[in-house]
């Protein structure tokens, strides 16, 4: 524990504030896990039928991902490099399930609506990303930013996506009535979910004048480089070919 | 319900991908070419069928008896990921044909939704062991569908001349939502 209270120290005495915003900052929209890096696809695909399922499943992650980025950042001594996956697993599921508590004596409306979605919290691989990339090198107060950062980006972009499917689907916006002349209820189905996305990253490369990305899931997962089964399936094919 | 009715349900109706939204990743990732597809659909059946046969006993004569419902989550991804590490070491070792097969696509199914979600889901539905094994090797089989199908769409959007904004992935999501379209047709299928 002395050498994470040291490092806190080292953190927080050096006089690099703008290098703190930054890592707070690139998560919301430079690096934006969702629409950018295209991690974490089934929630934002299974639970933006509504804006306030998009906000609700968007804060229920952002909690999971500070509080186990904290932890593993202050454990990322202690805990072997060999097992150090099912390790950063055990920790997140240890949050989700007090998340799924939370949620559950709190606001039993939305756990009711996230449903099973709640506990795949687990497996979404922002989490597991961000303590493989970022938690498991760097400090605490650096991580604890990073995840918030990259727990507003997921959020903001679930409700982009839910307010989009709600409204145009049912005509309403947080349940208020927003009176459409029409409505669409395909966007509030699951074909609805892959068009909106398809639509929405399609125009966030547009307006940020970038190339579409070509790769989705692993191959574009941030750190497929240092990823033990990337490399072992298509990395090291591609490699092997070069 | 009969074991046949969830096995259909869970491939077609209830798909896996296209309506539960459960493993996009691989869907979108790995159904390029056709024998990737139809290697991790395989891979994918076999660790759903297998993980349900190791969670469900876990979960009705340890966990539920001793009120520890609510340890679910942490100990059923303990145990895919166990699991899994163990496939691939046994099949390593003693059957090198199948590891030559499906071993590559094995480490990526542990965080795979798509398993995880089958086990949890098994028992909020309240099935049994046999309804469990069913209702996961219709998913599994559903899953491989959905990779199956869609990496023949996906060859022919890669040779379509798409808008500069669209190419990639936006192209990719709106042809899977096209095959999503097709398979609401199941819907209401059983009642």
């Amino acid at each position: 524990m002395a050498e994470t209270a040291a490092e806190i120290k080292k953190d927080v005495g050096k006089p690099k504030n703008k290098g703190m915003l930054k890592e707070l900052t690139k998560g919301i929209i430079k690096e934006n896990p969702t629409l950018v890096t295209l991690l974490g696809m089934c929630p934002t695909l299974a639970v933006t039928v509504m804006a306030s399922n998009g906000i609700g499943m968007g804060l229920a992650t952002t909690f999971v991902l500070i509080c186990s980025n904290l932890v593993i950042s202050l454990l990322k001594n202690v805990i072997p490099k060999a097992v150090r996956l099912p390790c950063f697993i055990v920790i997140i599921a240890s949050f989700v399930t007090l998340i799924e508590f939370l949620m559950k004596g709190y606001l039993p409306e939305l756990y009711d609506a996230l449903g099973l979605y709640l506990s795949l919290i687990t497996v979404n691989c922002i989490i597991l990303g961000r303590a493989e990339a970022f938690a498991s090198k760097n400090g605490v107060l650096s991580s604890v930013l990073d995840a918030v950062g990259m727990g507003l980006g997921f959020t903001l972009a679930l409700f982009a996506m839910g307010s989009i499917r709600e409204i145009i689907g049912t005509g309403k916006w947080f349940g208020i009535d927003l009176h459409l002349p029409v409505t669409m209820t395909l966007f509030i189905m699951s074909a609805g979910g892959f068009f909106t996305l398809g639509v929405i990253i399609a125009l966030v490369n547009k307006i940020a004048g970038r190339k579409a990305p070509a790769e989705v899931g692993c191959a574009a997962c941030p750190n497929a480089e240092n990823c033990p089964s990337y490399n072992k399936t298509e990395g090291k094919k591609e490699a092997e070919a070069e | 319900m009969t074991l046949i009715v969830i096995l259909l349900n869970a491939i077609l109706v209830d798909n896996f991908v296209l309506s539960k939204f459960m493993g996009i990743c691989p869907f979108l990732g790995v159904s390029k070419k056709l024998d990737s597809a139809v290697g991790m659909g395989a891979a994918v059946t076999f660790v759903m069928v297998c993980a349900t046969l190791c969670t469900y006993p876990i979960y009705t004569f340890i966990l539920a008896p001793m009120g520890l419902e609510y340890l679910k989550t942490i100990a059923f991804i303990l145990i895919i990921a166990l699991f899994v590490q163990l496939v691939e070491m046994v099949l390593k070792k003693k059957v090198q044909s199948l590891y030559n097969a499906l071993g590559v696509y094995l480490p990526l199914i542990t965080t795979n939704c798509a398993v995880l979600g089958v086990t949890i889901l098994n028992i909020d539905k309240g099935f049994g062991l046999a309804e469990s094994l069913v209702n996961s090797l219709g998913g599994g089989l559903g899953f491989t569908l959905a990779l199956v199908i869609f990496s023949g769409v996906r060859s022919r959007v890669n040779n379509a001349d798409v808008p500069e904004m669209f190419k990639g992935v936006p192209a990719t999501l709106i042809a899977a939502s096209i095959v999503s379209l097709s398979f609401m047709g199941f819907s209401g299928l059983f009642g």
